[in-house]
């Protein structure tokens, strides 16, 4: 299997570089993390046996100074669309996880032409007064926990919470998350809703949305809104699984991904 | 130096068990169920009559602040209590430090009613512009923690212009944008009442004040020998910038208890210390440290400065003992009139500090423990501080034109200071 290697891309605009996972081979396809910071999880490996897989780091989650240019998500759409540009991508399959789904879906709505497939897994960006979504920023590290998995004491789950040992490398693991948490908050604090549903019947992509059948940080009924507004859109919802369905139920996942991308 | 009287307005009946029951006492602690606005009807004549109190008393300066959604004090707007104290003949200075100029929107609001308190007051008015807590801004009033101190900054410029600059004229802000800046009145106080910062120490404050020199307070409950570390820093930066070592550059809060004797002291007000620092300082730390509030790098900056602090000691606030409190950690100020007296004049020379806010109620404590408190202190310990720092010539500059009290320079002012004035103008 070829490893994952890193590219520093370079914006227009005053941005710090952005400093992009890449591995594999094929068509391109991109995924926007979640609110914790940029990730490389098992799930991507399994992507990028059969597809080129490009895994940026949320815009400002390196600088917090990058923060003074984006004002709002129609900011970010372009910043990812002049990324884009960058990686000479010019049809992508988007892939969006949590807030990065927000921010995929945003995207696939403005950009309608150049998105051929949209994967939203357990995606923010909608809001219901009868089911709100949870508040992922100012909570404590125990509540964090049970809002985001629906079995902590999974071993994938451990490996995923586990912070390194050594005191510089866990300093730099905490800045990286606290610059991913300010740099998204920036966006969505304190509720992830900036009108996507009305954006959402214009999106043109074929569109899965994924879900963990047990997220209580934004609860499953959330999938069946935006399957209702996407005009061409599937649910699968995935079992024993909460916030995170790639990293609790990997295999089932990277199978759904599969048949829907090939 | 000057001794503002300064009232928090908490909650001051908080159950015994509150620890057990909630996680915090900032953003969430339920209303229904601790909030009872019987009690807050009758806090509120309380806090006024307080107030009133220390006026009468003959302290500098009356202090009040914003917070939201807590009990630890929720003085929601600390200008609609100022008005009451600007109505009544007085020549002491209305510190309202202050408004949490992100939470203002548009911010003009804040230039409109400062103005009107400094008008009503007779120019008495300290105008105070803290960036806010966490629990504040982004907590209470959803501002996303990255846009606090950018919100901040901006609301400054907006309010001095308005307050210095002709209107009207158009403020295109990335945040305020407003076509005509004109507000009626302007402040009484000529170019604009002084501005004072207040922080729990993060060096962008620090810079803040020294670039516009302005005055900064240093508000914590941890006394002047945790303070020192942080002052230092910021007397520092100040020396750094060029500027003089003038004391009241520096503001500093500081609970104080008064007694007949030290005994007494401890007898009548041990148990109120601990309620407070057990309950009212109870912040849950996902409120109190947010991920973007500070910049990146005070971020890595604390992480990097973990542990190092010189200043530490097993402190459980709900046991802490009268010992542990005021003679060994200095955390409280407390005792006779003599006691207070000295350890006052040791703290404000060791941390260089020209506007002492002292905090004479303290939470649970009645009104008639603390009119007993505060008239032992005006009584025995004003006197004898009130002339700290005047040997050494420093004149108070960031003090109001109105508040005429304890100021008899002003009378028959000399030619340096006319010379000043001038220049200030």
């Amino acid at each position: 299997m070829n490893t994952a290697t890193a590219q520093n891309i370079e914006l227009p605009g005053g941005f710090a570089a952005n400093h992009v996972i890449i591995k594999g081979a094929g068509a391109p396809v991109v995924y926007l993390h979640g609110p914790f910071g940029q990730e490389w999880d098992g799930f991507l490996d399994d992507l990028s046996a059969y597809r080129r897989v490009y895994a940026p780091a949320h815009a400002g989650s390196e600088e917090t100074e990058d923060l003074e240019h984006l004002d709002s998500l129609s900011d970010l759409v372009l910043y990812y669309d002049d990324l884009f540009d960058r990686l000479g991508l010019d049809r992508v399959d988007l892939v969006g996880h949590s807030f990065g789904g927000m921010v995929a879906a945003e995207y696939a709505a403005t950009f309608r032409d150049r998105v051929g497939k949209l994967v939203l897994i357990d995606a923010m960006g909608l809001w219901r007064d009868d089911a709100p979504v949870a508040d992922h920023l100012l909570v404590s590290p125990e509540k964090l926990v049970k809002l985001l998995f629906n079995d902590p004491s999974k071993p994938e789950v451990a490996a995923k919470l586990a912070m390194p040992k050594e005191r510089d490398a866990m300093n730099a693991a905490m800045v990286q998350r606290f610059g991913a948490l300010a740099s998204t908050s920036h966006f969505i604090h304190p509720i992830p809703e900036r009108g996507l549903k009305r954006r959402l019947p214009r999106i043109k992509a074929e569109t899965l949305v994924l879900w963990g059948a047990q997220d209580a940080l934004v609860p499953p009924i959330y999938a069946t809104d935006f399957a209702a507004l996407i005009p061409h859109a599937q649910v699968q919802m995935i079992e024993k699984a909460g916030h995170v369905p790639q990293i609790e139920q990997r295999a089932l996942v990277s199978d759904h991904l599969k048949k829907f991308l090939t | 130096m000057k001794t503002i009287w300064f009232h928090m307005q908490g909650y001051r009946d908080l159950p015994d068990d509150f620890r057990d029951r909630y996680d915090s006492i900032w953003v969430t602690p339920p209303n229904d169920e601790l909030c009872h606005s019987e009690d807050v009807a009758k806090y509120l004549h309380w806090n006024l009559d307080e107030l009133e109190m220390a006026d009468d008393l003959g302290f500098d300066g009356l202090g009040l602040n914003e917070h939201h959604q807590n009990g630890y004090g929720f003085p929601i707007s600390p200008n609609m209590i100022a008005t009451v104290l600007a109505r009544r003949k007085s020549d002491a200075a209305l510190v309202v430090l202050g408004n949490t100029l992100p939470l203002y929107n548009p911010p003009i609001r804040v230039a409109e009613e400062f103005a009107l308190l400094d008008c009503l007051s007779g120019g008495r008015l300290v105008a105070g512009f803290p960036v806010g807590s966490p629990m504040d801004t982004t907590g209470c009033y959803g501002i996303p923690p990255t846009q606090v101190r950018p919100r901040y900054y901006e609301a400054h410029d907006l309010i001095k212009q308005a307050w210095t600059r002709p209107g009207p004229f158009a403020f295109n802000g990335r945040f305020t944008k407003l076509r005509y800046v004109n507000p009626w009145p302007k402040p009484l106080q000529k170019p604009h009442p002084p501005i004072w910062l207040a922080g729990g120490g993060s060096v962008e404050t620090w810079k803040f004040a020294t670039d516009h020199d302005y005055t900064y307070s240093y508000l914590s409950f941890m006394g002047h020998k945790y303070a020192k570390v942080l002052m230092d820093g910021y007397w520092d930066s100040v020396a750094k910038a060029g500027m003089d070592d003038n004391p009241y550059r520096a503001g500093f809060a500081q609970l104080v208890v008064v007694a007949d004797t030290d005994a007494d002291a401890e007898r009548l007000y041990l148990k109120h210390l601990r309620n407070f620092y057990s309950k009212s300082l109870y912040v849950a730390p996902h409120f109190g440290n947010v991920p973007g509030f500070m910049t990146k790098k005070s971020f890595e900056f604390q992480l990097s400065h973990r542990g190092a602090s010189a200043f530490s000691f097993d402190f459980k606030p709900h046991e802490a003992t009268w010992k542990q409190l005021v003679e060994d950690s200095r955390m409280v100020i407390g005792g006779s009139p003599a006691t207070v007296a000295t350890q006052i004049e040791e703290a404000v020379r060791n941390i260089r500090v020209g506007h002492l806010m002292v905090i004479l109620q303290i939470q649970s404590m009645d009104p008639e423990l603390t009119a007993y408190s505060s008239g032992l202190f005006a009584e025995k310990v004003l006197p004898k501080i009130k002339g700290i720092w005047d040997k050494e010539g420093y004149r108070d500059r960031w003090w109001p034109q109105g508040a005429t009290r304890n100021q008899p320079q002003l009378a028959q002012p000399s030619a340096s200071h006319a010379v000043e004035a001038k220049v200030q103008a």
